[in-house]
Order: C-alpha cells, then structure tokens, then sequence
C-alpha cells in the first residue's frame, strides 16, 4: 500500500525553550484513508498539519508528505484551516477564478463550482456577505477543486450548525469515494468521526497515542465487567462497579471466566485514552512508520 | 446524463447499536421484502449515498458486498449495483401484511405496549425460522454485541 504522510521522529518547539508541540512523533497514513486526527487542546495537531500543509517547517525529524518533502508536494494537497481565509471583498466567482489562477496546472473549474452551486449559492454574492458555513462551502470548493490526492482539514466544522456540518462533510465524503482522495481531519466531535472516518490518529503529548484501523484499534480493546484478575491485559482505564470492575482493557489472550465482555464504542476507546495520558501508545503494523516497524509490538 | 430517479435513500440512525454497514443491509432486505425494490433496480452509487449521508465510503461498499454474497444484488463492472431477486414474498398489499396490521391494532386495544409486542413477535419468529432468522442477524451477532437499549433491535439480536 502506497504511503500518504509519513513521519519519522518528528519534533516540532515554538521558540527555544518551550516544551515541544510535537514530540519525536512517528506515524504512517496509507493512501486511501480517511482518517480522523484526535487528541486534547495542545496536543498537537494543528501544528502536525501545518506541517504537513508545508506552512510550518519542523525543528527536527523528517515529514514525508505523498513521498517528497512537505513544501513540494505542495500542489498535490489541499488544505483547509479552521479561519478558511477567504478576501471578504471578492465575490463568490471571483474566488473560483482566484483559484483557477493561484493552481493553473490543476484546477478542475467545473467540478469547485459544482461544489459551490450544492449549495445553492449567488456567484455574486460577495465573501464578507456569507455565513460560516457558506464560507467554508467556498473554501472547501476551492481546496477540492485543485483536485488534491491528500486533503487536510483542521477542525473544518468547528463553527458551523448541524445541517451544514452533515453536508459538507457529504461533499467531502462523495470526493473520497469518486476519486480516492486520502483525508486527515482534525475534530472533536466524535459521533461525526466515527461514521466518516475509517482510520485514527490520537495524539497526546506531541506523539501518537493510537494509530491504525478504527476496526483494528476497536477490536484490540474490550469493554469488561466483572471481578478477578486483568493483569495479564493492559488496563487503560478502570473503574469500581458494584462490587466488582469496569474496565477498557487491550487484550492479551482470551478474557477469563466471570467477564462480561463488550465491543466498546470509538466514543469509548477514545474517552478512556484521553482519561489515562500514562496509557502505553499502540500503532498498528500498517500505520507504523518504516523506520518504527521493527519496534512496534503489537 | 439524466438524473435518474433513486429507489432507495438510507437512514443511518447514529443511536440504534447497529453498526451502519448492517443498517444499510437491513434497509435494503427490508424494501425488498416490501417490493419497494425489485429485481432490475439498481441501487445509489457510493458516492450518492456517502454524499446525502456523510459516512465513509467503504462502509458502503461493505454492505454491497455482504447484500453481493447473499446472492441479493449484483455489481455490473462500470454500470452500478443492481438487484437480482427479491426477498420473500409479502409484498406492502399481500393479505398477510393486512393481517398483521390488524393483530398489531388488536394488540395495542389488548393494552400491550411495544416492548411486548415486539416480544411476542419475536417468539413467534424464532418458534417458526429458528433462531437465526434474519440473514444478516447472524453477522450482527458475530463477536461481541454492542450495547443495545432499543426494544425493536433486540428481537433480532435474542439469539446472543
């Protein structure tokens, strides 16, 4: 499977003595994936994604981003930040034009202004005269219409009402399904990821957490109720329930009698991660980075 | 190209416990069990679906494969997804439909909430099919269940 972003030991200090944003992070996102990028405020990610973007340059560490360094593949990813900014003075059509201009080589003009008419709006109207989620219709229509290979979105919905969110995020769905666009995307809100979304980044601390399948990540935990011994597993989190536990555990081996077993919910997996940050990191094979793999235990 | 008109459009409920493939799955054996789909029709595409629901795309092409295995629909290379037979034979105006209205009407004069209709309904399905009786049930029951508070989901999931 093709690589779409690959990091290697990657750190990333704001001035010289600040603790670091990104801390020896190491990851890989196969092509094709759309993956949710998750983890508390400071965590990290909007700065991983600037990276990536080839708007902010790493302190040390290597970031591959579709197989060149992250300022050259410049033409073949779209971002998208969460202020989406836009010229408040230019209308709608001249945004598209300015977006054909700014990406001559690979501007799909019928296809950004499709996207834009989705949303049923005047060409005319100017940006300044636009709600949030028109706007971000607009950047988002300017962001796909470059017909990126990898998409970036930081936090893209944040602002916006539920209707708009659950149609964009429709858009960018449809873009991944026709032409196989690998999607990072930065939220908080989970129930969105969780249907849209097929592979996660957690990250806490500058590094990564969880990484992998979402089905991968899900089926290597259980949701256990019950008394008796958890040791040979790894607890994350654990809870009294009664007399007995609750606990989200990694298993190691079959759970012993006298467990009620459950599949948790990503909800859950990610709740217990952000609760318990001394949790051990677990990257699946395919998500390793190259240089990691030898490392990675599980 | 024409706008074709669409024979099926979704629901994904994000709070039934059911995971989204299956509920994909259970619509479609649902409107075929009503003749709301018939053989020759063809499903949306990945991409109408993911586009009015905002799931991922392979979910999609999950539950096409499972409907594909079962024998339900059929992938045309470069053309779509289309049904090849029906399921059952109750379609919305059969008598049984009527009949089971009617019990259903009876029940709620009975007093009986839905929880035990659904109950009831539920035994009568597993006395005569057996337990496994839904085609995709067996695949909702595969390893561990999620957690489920919904009565109307729970008469398919008994057999856990």
């Amino acid at each position: 499977m093709n690589t779409a972003l690959e990091a290697t030991g990657l750190v990333k200090r704001y001035g010289r003595h600040a603790t670091a944003a990104l801390d020896d992070c190491s990851f890989r996102l196969p092509e094709g994936r759309i993956s949710a990028l998750v983890g508390p405020n400071g965590a990290g990610k909007s700065t991983l994604l600037a990276i990536a973007a080839g708007l902010l340059r790493q302190t040390s560490g290597q970031l591959r981003v579709l197989g060149a360094g992250p300022g050259e593949a410049r033409a073949r990813v779209g971002y998208l930040s969460q202020d989406k900014p836009l010229h408040p003075q230019l209308s709608v059509a001249d945004t598209l034009r300015l977006g054909a201009e700014l990406n001559p080589d690979r501007w799909d003009a019928a296809y950004a202004a499709g996207i834009v008419e989705q949303g049923s709006l005047d060409p005319r109207t100017k940006v300044r005269a636009l709600s949030g989620g028109q706007r971000t219709r607009v950047a988002l229509a300017i962001a796909l219409g470059k017909r990126p290979e990898l998409m970036l979105l930081d936090e893209p919905m944040a602002d916006l009402d539920p209707l708009a969110r659950h149609e964009l995020m429709g858009t960018l769905m449809a873009d991944a399904a026709e032409h196989g666009t690998t999607v990072l995307m930065s939220s908080h809100i989970v129930a969105e990821l969780a249907d849209a979304c097929d592979h996660l980044l957690l990250l806490g601390g500058g590094r990564i957490r969880l990484g992998g399948g979402i089905d991968d990540l899900i089926g290597a935990h259980s949701l256990v109720t019950g008394r008796g011994d958890l040791s040979k597993h790894t607890v994350v989190e654990s809870r009294a329930s009664g007399r007995g536990v609750t606990a989200l555990i990694r298993r190691d081996g079959p759970v012993g009698e006298g467990w009620q077993v459950q599949e948790p919910s990503l909800e859950e997996l990610l709740l217990a991660h952000l609760r318990s940050p001394e949790a051990p990191a677990l990257i699946t094979p395919s998500t390793a980075s190259t240089a990691d793999r030898t490392a990675v235990t599980a | 190209m024409g706008e074709q008109e669409r024979v099926i459009e979704f629901r994904i409920d994000r709070h039934s416990g059911v995971s989204t493939y299956l509920q994909i799955v259970h619509q479609t054996e649902q409107a075929l069990r009503l003749g709301m789909l018939e053989p020759g029709d063809k499903l949306p595409t990945a991409r109408e679906v993911v586009e009015a629901t905002a799931i991922n795309p392979n979910t999609v092409l999950k539950a096409y494969r499972e409907l594909e295995r079962s024998g339900l629909v059929e992938a045309r290379r470069g053309l779509g997804t289309f049904v090849r037979r029906s399921l059952g034979s109750a379609p919305a105006d059969s008598p049984l439909k009527a009949e089971l209205d009617d019990w259903a009407r009876r029940a709620r004069e009975a007093g009986l909430d839905r929880g035990d209709v659904a109950a009831l309904f539920g035994n009568a399905l597993e006395e005569h099919f057996g337990t496994a009786s839904g085609t995709a049930s067996s695949t909702a029951s595969g390893t561990t269940t999620r957690k489920t508070t919904s009565t109307t989901t729970s008469t398919t999931k008994g057999n856990a």
